[in-house]
Parts: structure tokens; sequence; C-alpha cells
């Protein structure tokens, strides 16, 4: 009963009491009601117990499916509601799902030069659970979007069909401009790499041993001099990790990724952005 | 389930078109033998222990001969996770050089899910094959030569398929799937490719994995006509720059055939097709 558990809660913990006190006297919806135990300890090894957060409303929302098809490839966007502008714009996006052994997908690092801070990607999800995005602005303000998601094994499942495609792929990235790209416009970039991001929750086919969790550790996109991207993450993130971004080129220039896996192994890649005509 | 005689000393029983439940106790597979002059060749023994002692029955029912070989044509737990009701028989045990991998890899999590189905199925347990096939062999029973031969990643990557020369019969096992919807675990293209030469002139006699026993030739079309259209309609929105939900969005409900199943199963065809060919 949620009426139970949140009684619980202020048994358990009276500090939680002055944040909630906090959060329902600033935000429209307060979100944190609805909260369960899962995130209470997630939110507080993240953001600590005294920063608020804001319903996303209005700076963000989350899309997801209610019902995973294969949950070891889960697609969730977010889409930001405020522009990126050098005054005030999305500096961080950090992906959650609470019930996940390790509930913390990662954080995507984000820039003014993004134009507009939408993201895509896809997830593993290993239980019915809450799937949250959370929002840090430049000023230092917190917003949160969620969305319950029915899903079981995405973090067990050995998600390789073909496997010795995969191996033999593995480092191997793409970089794909979605649409045309023009100079000062918003567009839209698809960034790919083949890699098993082993959750370590798989087991070896001669062992018959778990094999160690061997993950992408860190993205980091960069057009010419500029960020774009950078990403920090862990087991959640589906095999063969990818992420839809939007970038506003001022120049041709080379887009270049960077990525290091837990193994530290490091790949590195560079594009040459094609521009259409001004029209 | 009775045990039909499909063609000369051929024995199928059909597996009922449902998701896997504890009502049908997980029977959805084809499966069967097949009766040689000196011997008997078991091709899956279905999802549980007590599908293969059913089996086991069965085959004591038709004939004396002795089971010499125990086949697996793919990893899926409705095909082999019977076989632990042969393991007190002198048997070879065979199939697809990547089925150890993918039955080590897999096995357990299959398990987790069956045990969750029902409790009946709790005592289940997969059997690694013994011996394993890289491209073809040919095994005796007894004046009935059977080729099996293993296929490159289709329906899963470890594919195996029997013909059987005496009854011009193809054992297609999930290499074809009739009625029900095909489901995509392997390659979409490499599948499309293997439907290419899966049946050779001669074959009179096809048995899917998962439908009727026929001539397979009508079979064999839809499901072509199916995973073209799947391979194209998600190519085309790869093409398009369309992610993996406006892809399911545009294509969810393209159900050209009447196929059985399709709601539960052709989402996730989509998304397998989708993360397959992103990287052609």
């Amino acid at each position: 009963m949620p009426q139970q558990r949140k009684a619980e809660t202020f048994c358990l913990h009276p500090i939680a009491i002055a944040v909630l006190a906090t959060v329902l006297i600033i935000s429209r919806a307060p979100i944190a009601l609805a909260d369960d135990d899962s995130w209470q300890d997630i939110r507080a090894s993240l953001y600590g117990n005294d920063r608020v957060i804001h319903d996303g409303e209005g700076v963000i929302t989350l899309d997801a499916p209610n019902r995973a098809l294969d949950a070891a490839t889960v697609p969730i966007s977010v889409t930001a509601e405020i522009e990126q502008t050098e005054e005030r714009y999305i500096r961080a996006v950090t992906l959650v799902i609470d019930e996940n052994p390790a509930p913390v997908v990662g954080t995507f690092h984000l820039f003014p030069g993004n134009g507009i801070a939408n993201l895509s990607t896809r997830v593993r999800i290993n239980a019915y659970t809450n799937v949250r995005a959370i929002a840090e602005t430049s000023d230092g303000e917190l917003y949160m979007a969620q969305k319950f998601v029915k899903a079981s094994g995405g973090c067990s499942a050995p998600a390789s069909k073909d496997h010795d495609l995969a191996m033999a792929r593995l480092g191997k990235m793409r970089l794909k401009q979605i649409g045309a790209w023009r100079k000062d416009e918003p567009a839209q970039g698809q960034f790919m790499i083949s890699h098993p991001n082993y959750s370590g929750m798989q087991v070896d086919q001669v062992t018959q041993l778990w094999i160690p969790a061997r993950y992408v550790r860190s993205i980091e996109l960069t057009l010419g001099e500029k960020p774009i991207l950078r990403f920090e993450g862990d087991i959640s993130m589906s095999e063969n990790p990818t992420v839809r971004f939007f970038v506003r080129p001022d120049a041709e220039a080379e887009l270049h990724a960077k990525v290091i896996d837990s193994d530290e192994q490091t790949f590195e890649q560079s594009w040459p952005i094609e521009l259409d005509p001004a029209s | 389930m009775p045990f039909i005689e499909v063609a000369d000393g051929v024995f199928v029983r059909y597996g009922v078109q449902e998701e896997m439940s504890a009502a049908n106790r997980g029977a959805i597979a084809n499966i069967g033998f097949i009766v040689g002059d000196e011997s008997v060749a078991v091709i899956d023994t279905g999802t549980t222990r007590q599908q293969g002692l059913a089996l086991r029955e069965a085959v004591a029912s038709v004939t004396s001969r002795p089971v010499s070989h125990l086949i697996a044509t793919h990893v899926h737990p409705d095909h082999c996770f019977g076989h632990a009701a042969f393991s007190d028989l002198p048997v070879r045990s065979l199939g697809h050089r990547n089925l150890p991998r993918a039955l080590a890899e897999r096995g357990p999590f299959y398990l987790e899910q069956l045990a969750e189905i029902s409790p009946d199925f709790s005592d289940t347990a997969y059997l690694a094959p013994q011996e394993t096939v890289s491209d073809t062999m040919r095994i005796d029973l007894g004046n009935r030569p059977l080729l099996l031969k293993a296929w490159p990643p289709a329906h899963t990557d470890n594919d195996l398929t029997i013909f059987d020369e005496r009854a011009g019969l193809l054992w297609a096992a999930d290499l074809l799937f009739a009625g029900r919807l095909p489901t995509l675990d392997g390659s979409l293209t490499g599948w499309l490719a293997a439907l290419e030469i899966l049946r050779p002139p001669g074959v009179r006699v096809v048995v899917p994995g998962h439908g009727p026993v026929s001539d397979g030739v009508a079979a064999l079309q839809q499901e072509r006509a199916y995973l073209t259209r799947l391979r194209d309609g998600v190519r085309a929105a790869i093409e398009e720059g369309l992610d993996i939900s406006a892809t399911l969005a545009r294509m969810e409900n393209d159900n050209q055939l009447d196929w059985l199943l399709f709601d539960t199963n052709h989402g996730r065809n989509v998304v397998a097709a989708y993360t397959e060919l992103e990287w052609e």
C-alpha cells in the first residue's frame, strides 16, 4: 500500500520529512510521495538528501514502452522542453532504473552547442520498475520525469543472437547523420559502438562461470574542438551501446568519438561532418 | 498428445500453437522420431523431462529397436529440454557446433523461466550434445541414412536440420514455422538466405518446428514473405532515420497473413531486425 510505505519512510528517515516538506511546497507535483524504497536509496547516493528534485514538467519528458518487447533492448528517450542557451541549459541527464542490479544507467553531459538536449538510447530492464530521467540545468536545479515499465530478465538474458558476429565486430563504431545537417541549426545524430556490454550476470560458454562485467564506461563526442556529449555509464546499457543526440554545427568539422570500456580499452574514430549548403 | 506417423516410420507429436504455459505443459513445438531397420533417432524432446519420457514411451510402443541417436535441432527450450529423459541410455547425442555454447549461455536463464511458468517444470535439466555437427554429418539407422546439416545463423545461431532420404522428408525444425509467426533469434538476412536452399528438389514432406506437416511449399512461401517484408520495412525505416520506437509504431499492426501469435512476437522481431540491420 502506498499509504503505508509513506508512513514507513517518515519513521525510518527523519531527514526525509524535511525534504518532503520542501518538495511539497516548491514543486507543482510532489513526486517524492509516489516513490518507493529503492528510489530513496538511489536518490540519496546520487544527490544526497538535501537537494530538491522538481517535477520535470516543462523541462523534460521521458518516453519508454509500457511493456518491453525485448527486456535486453528497451528504447527510452528524453525530450527537452527548454532550449539549450548559454544562459540556461540542461547540462546533465541521468537515467535510473530503480529495480535493476545497477540502477544508475549513467549520466549524459550536455552543452549549449547541442541546441536541443533530446537524447535516446537503449537499456536493459531486469524487473517491473520505475524508469527515471533526472535533468540538471546549468543553474544547478534538478528536474525528474519517470515512467513505469514492465519488463523482466533484461540484465541476465544473453543478448547476442549471433555470437560470432558480435565478437568479430567488437569496437567498431558508426556515426549516422539523421536527416540533413545545416550550419547553425540543431541536427540529430546517432552514435553506435559494437560492444557486448557484458553485465557480469551472464555465463561463460566454456567454463560455466559468470562472465565478468565488461562494459562501455565512457563515451566522449566532440565536434571540432567543441564537446557535444559525454557519457559515463554502467551495465544497464544494452549490448552495442547507442545514443541519439542533437548538435548545432557552426562549421564543417570532424566529429570525434572516444570510448573507454571497463577493461580500460580505448576506441577512437573521427568522421567528417557533411553540412547541406544554406538555402 | 499422440504421436502421428506422418511418413513411413516418421512420427511427430504436434505442439499446440500457443505460448508456453502450465496448462499446455510447455508442449508447443513439434517433436518426434524416425525408425530405421536397426535403430531409432529421436529429433527434439520437448520442454520438460516429462515430455521426453512420453516420447520415450511412444518409441517403445511403436518398436523394440533401441534409440541410437538423440538430436537437438537448436537451443530453444521447447525443443531440446526433454533430453534428460534419455540420459541413462547409450545414445549418440548430436547438435550444431554452436549448440554447447548457446546452451551454456542461455540454459540457466531458460530453466529460471520454465520454473516460473510451472513448478512441474522444476526437475527439467538441459544436456549438451556429445558430438557436434560443423557442416554436415551422415548417420544411419539401418537402411535409413539421415543427413544432418548445420546452418549459418538463421532462426538461431545453432540450427540443425535432418533429411531422411528414404521418405524424402526434411525435418526443418524452426527454420520453418507454419501458421505460427516465425521468431527471430539469429540473423534475419541469414534466415532468408537459408530459405533459398532449405527445400531442395526431391523433398516431398517437410516437418516444421511449429505447425502442420506438408510438402512445405506454401509454408515456406509464407515465411519468406513475412521475413522479406520485415527486412524491407525495417531497412526502409533505418534508411529514413527512424529509431526503434518509431519503426515499431509504423510496423506493429502489419499482420499480412493472419499469423498466429502475431501480437506476442512481431514487435520483438522488429526490434531484433532493427538491431541487426542497423549494422549493415
